[in-house]
């Protein structure tokens, strides 16, 4: 079997899956799990002598759009599901985010198992939730070698622990996935933005609270200061539906906003290509000075980056009313300690390490580390799917 | 269920009671510790009152250190503790054991904060559900999960259960609408998952906790998302020839890309029960009647009322009312929010089912569960959250007939059956607990099974948290976490590789 060893491993059916994971059980022989390898450069890497290929696990297995519901395997490409909702104008509500551009690599990669297994949702998370609030089921091999699933096709659905969910974000580190099962939704008919121009990043923080906790539905709230913007700089407010409430809408939080200066209303086009690349952290691609993707108190957004700033130089931006926090470290290292800190004294959160080198990956803690009894307990639960650790080994490590 | 084995009483425990209520007493002074039989009479079953079972000792502790001291204590001396919130559980989820310390968390009962401009509330777990939305009414905000006891069950019940609602098409059920929890583990450890963030960091054990149905921890507090109250809300009524016709406006609806606030259906028993008893003036000609309820801004609202009734009259609706004033809409809800209740004026006792499916499965489940009425001779009358698939057939019985509550949980249990075989769960909100124990290998199974008891391992490797809900059969924690090594008889070499 020695040459055999050597190869990657490329599983063709969810038989193959089971079968690679039990052989890499048996011989406590780490695995990396990997689909197109899109998202390979996010989490701290991995060393493991083989890889399991899940490209080879593809394909769409159900499409109901009137029941809003799709199931494909792990390995299937996001680009055919979303050209297939397309067909239908559905879309995963969620805003997948691809960061391949802003990591240096190309566009357009990426599967759905990989999207399940990182969890990194887009702008709308305000208003629709992340992509665990909209995986309806699973079906994968524990690390354990056994074959599970959890869930189902329906939204309502409470029988038993929702593992669904807690597989989304593991990286891997618990499960393969091989089945996942998604709820797919109408695209909105139209959509325009609200655009505030030359706020400071405090005022637009108040502006955007004002905006969300008004009922225009705002379905998107980000800022990006002036060096970030074109000239100015510009808060984007959201707004998605039918075009008469649309309309409406936008009318009604003009003129709630009227004391925020002057604004502009971007149409469909326009609105759709500036969060386009706030979803894909487009402002900081081209380069490759570590990027941290910080989810902290939306309201706090803006003194953790003052926080940041006041000890070294960093450019940011904010999306999900400034509760998410892209941020870019322009000199030296990536500023860990720092930029953990600033997060725990400003109303608290978290800071995940997005674009680093390997080694840089390798020695700075990419996911945040936890309080002692839930480290503990987060461990514990890793090991009752996963007792050898062979799946993805220490790429979680920090959570 | 009737039959229902719960776990072998701990004759060890239940000789320590005097030692164990006097420690308990140190823990939680005053009338925190309920020890008398009379007074615990009261905590003896939840909402599914079929089931009863005195408590060993009932503690209502104030304090989240109280409830880790009381948990530590119950860990480390081998008791077992069922929580309980406001015991509105339809599965018997709280559902007492009678060596076990019932941890009663009404006492929780205070809003701690509450943040507009991050638009979340920090509730303690005994607040109830509409008493959050009580406390940021006067700012316009509310909180969108409606569980049909929304006046009565507790927030920290809800994160239990992972409870619904009529607004949960639209809104989402308690899982999308919790931003974080303080937990106490049975080791007595308080964790802290989430907060005013919108995601947790690490594994989403927030995700796994909620609907864990009291068997992972005791939520101390919970951080909720509010959210600004739509703007107006406006109702269609619609009646239908048959139930096919109904299920397929559903369908069109959505289709179009409209996803309503609530979206109900009744069949023609739940029709007739509601307007004898309510007379909201339903038609009694129809087998399907549908309330589509549009809510947001008004100009929303008014268009897509338009669009709803072009689709409603292409699928064949027989009668279609639309409210123009709250007094209206009101009405139209009025029978559907009294179905159980007027179920219930038309037979001695009613059993609440709650299985969920796929939409386009109801004409036939609704045929084959007439089928199984007749079988059972037991009447059923249906009402069904039509947008998400979620179905509440309710089996009209007599309790007092000797045998006929085991024949309707029978009847019960088919239908859930029916409900699995057609692509749906057995429960869409109401929980397992003991109710649907049972009948978990229907849609599970070992592997799938043991792998859920494993997460339970991670957080009470002891199995002390409301053991005997949930899952069939108990396995030992070790047992579970032994490897079972495939190792000689692999088919590796047969995988394709490159």
């Amino acid at each position: 079997m020695s040459d055999v060893l050597e190869a990657d491993l490329h599983p063709k059916t969810n038989d193959d899956v089971l079968a690679a994971v039990q052989w890499a059980a048996a011989e406590e022989m780490p695995l990396e799990i990997i689909g197109q390898g899109s998202k390979r450069a996010l989490g701290r890497p991995t060393q493991t002598a083989h890889s399991l290929d899940m490209s080879g696990l593809s394909g769409v297995t159900l499409f109901e759009p009137e029941e809003l519901v799709l199931s494909a395997k792990a390995g299937t490409p996001l680009s055919e599901i979303h050209a297939l909702l397309d067909e239908h104008n559905q879309e995963l509500q969620f805003e997948p985010v691809d960061l391949g551009t802003m990591l240096g690599g190309a566009a357009g990669y990426g599967t759905l198992g990989g999207l399940v297994s990182t969890n990194i949702c887009g702008p709308r998370r305000l208003k629709s939730g992340s992509v665990r609030d909209h995986i309806l089921g699973i079906t994968a091999v524990s690390g354990r070698g056994e074959v599970f699933k959890s869930g189902g096709r329906v939204v309502k659905n409470v029988t038993g622990y929702d593992l669904a969910k807690g597989v989304t974000g593991a990286y891997g580190t618990l499960a393969v996935l091989t089945d996942i099962i998604v709820k797919v939704l109408p695209k909105s008919e139209t959509e325009q933005t609200l655009a505030l121009y030359g706020l400071s990043d405090a005022q637009a923080s108040e502006a955007m609270a004002l905006a969300m906790g008004s009922s225009a539905e705002v379905s998107g709230a980000a800022h990006l200061p002036t060096n970030l913007a074109n000239s100015n700089a510009t808060t984007l407010l959201r707004l998605e539906g039918f075009a008469p409430s649309v309309a409406y809408r936008i009318e009604a939080l003009g003129k709630l906003l009227a004391d925020f200066g002057t604004h502009e209303r971007l149409d469909e086009q326009t609105s759709k290509a500036q969060w386009w690349a706030v979803r894909d952290c487009l402002p900081f691609a081209g380069e490759n000075s570590p990027v941290w993707r910080i989810s902290c108190t939306p309201s706090e957004g803006h003194r953790i980056v003052e926080t940041i700033k006041a000890s070294t130089s960093a450019d940011a931006f904010y999306d999900w009313q400034g509760g998410l926090i892209w941020l870019q470290v322009n000199e030296g290292d990536a500023k860990a300690d720092l930029v953990r800190s600033s997060v725990q004294v400003n109303g608290g959160g978290h800071a995940t390490l997005i674009r680093a080198d390997a080694t840089t990956r390798q020695s700075v803690p990419v996911f945040q580390r936890q309080a002692a009894p839930l480290a503990a307990l987060s461990k514990r639960y890793r090991e009752n799917f996963d007792p050898n650790g062979i799946l993805n080994p220490g790429r979680m490590v920090g959570a | 269920m009737s039959g229902l084995l719960m776990p072998a009483l701990d004759q060890d425990v239940l000789s320590r009671r005097a030692q164990i209520v006097s420690a308990l007493q140190s823990i939680v002074p005053g009338e925190g510790v309920v020890s008398d039989e009379n007074e615990m009479r009261v905590f003896e079953s939840d909402g599914l009152t079929a089931y009863k079972a005195l408590p060993f000792i009932v503690v209502l502790p104030e304090t989240v250190a109280q409830v880790a001291e009381v948990m530590k204590y119950c860990g480390d001396n081998g008791i077992k503790v069922v929580p309980r919130g406001s015991g509105t559980s339809l599965s018997g989820g709280a559902l007492p054991l009678e060596d076990a310390v019932l941890l009663v968390m009404s006492r929780f009962n205070r809003v701690l904060d509450i943040d507009y401009a991050n638009r979340c509330a920090v509730v303690q777990p005994g607040v109830t559900n509409l008493g959050i939305t009580h406390a940021v009414a006067d700012e316009g905000f509310y909180y969108a999960p409606d569980p049909s006891s929304q006046i009565a069950c507790s927030i920290g019940g809800n994160v239990a259960e992972n409870s619904g609602g009529v607004h949960c098409l639209k809104y989402g059920l308690t899982a999308n609408n919790v931003l974080g929890v303080e937990m106490v583990t049975i080791d007595g450890e308080i964790i802290r998952i989430g907060g005013k963030h919108l995601e947790a960091e690490g594994y989403d054990l927030l995700g796994v906790i909620t609907g864990s149905e009291g068997l992972l921890g005791v939520v101390t507090e919970v951080t909720v998302r509010i959210l600004q109250k739509p703007e107006t809300a406006r109702a269609l009524l619609v009646g239908f020839p048959t139930s096919e016709d109904g299920g397929q406006c559903v369908a069109d609806i959505i289709s179009d890309g409209i996803i309503p606030g609530g979206m109900e259906m009744m069949d023609r028993p739940a029709i007739h029960a509601a307007e004898d008893f309510v007379h909201a003036g339903y038609p009694l000609d129809v087998e399907a009647l549908l309330i589509v309820e549009l809510d947001g801004p008004e100009a929303e609202v008014d268009y897509l009322i338009g669009r709803v009734e072009v689709i409603a009259k292409k699928n064949k609706s027989s009668t279609l009312r639309i409210s123009s004033n709250e007094e209206e809409r009101n009405a139209f809800w009025a029978g559907r929010k009294a179905a159980f209740p007027a179920v219930g004026r038309i037979s001695p006792d009613y059993y609440c089912m709650d299985g969920t499916i796929p939409r386009k499965e109801l004409p036939t489940v609704l045929a084959r569960m007439r089928e199984l009425s007749e079988q059972y001779n037991l009447r059923v009358a249906n009402v069904f959250h039509a947008g998400d698939g979620n179905l509440h057939p309710l089996i009209l019985y007599d309790a007092n007939v000797p045998g006929e509550l085991e024949k309707t949980e029978e009847f019960g249990a088919d239908i859930l059956r029916l409900c699995v075989e057609v692509g749906g769960v057995l429960t869409g909100e109401h929980g397992v607990g003991v109710e649907k124990r049972d009948l978990m290998p229907e849609m599970f199974t070992e592997d799938d099974l043991k792998q859920q008891q494993r997460v339970k391992c991670a957080f009470d490797p002891d199995q002390l948290l409301n053991p005997g809900k949930v899952f069939p059969q108990l396995h030992r924690c070790a047992e579970l976490g032994r490897m079972h090594v495939h190792k000689g008889n692999v088919p590796f070499p047969d995988l394709p590789r490159f």
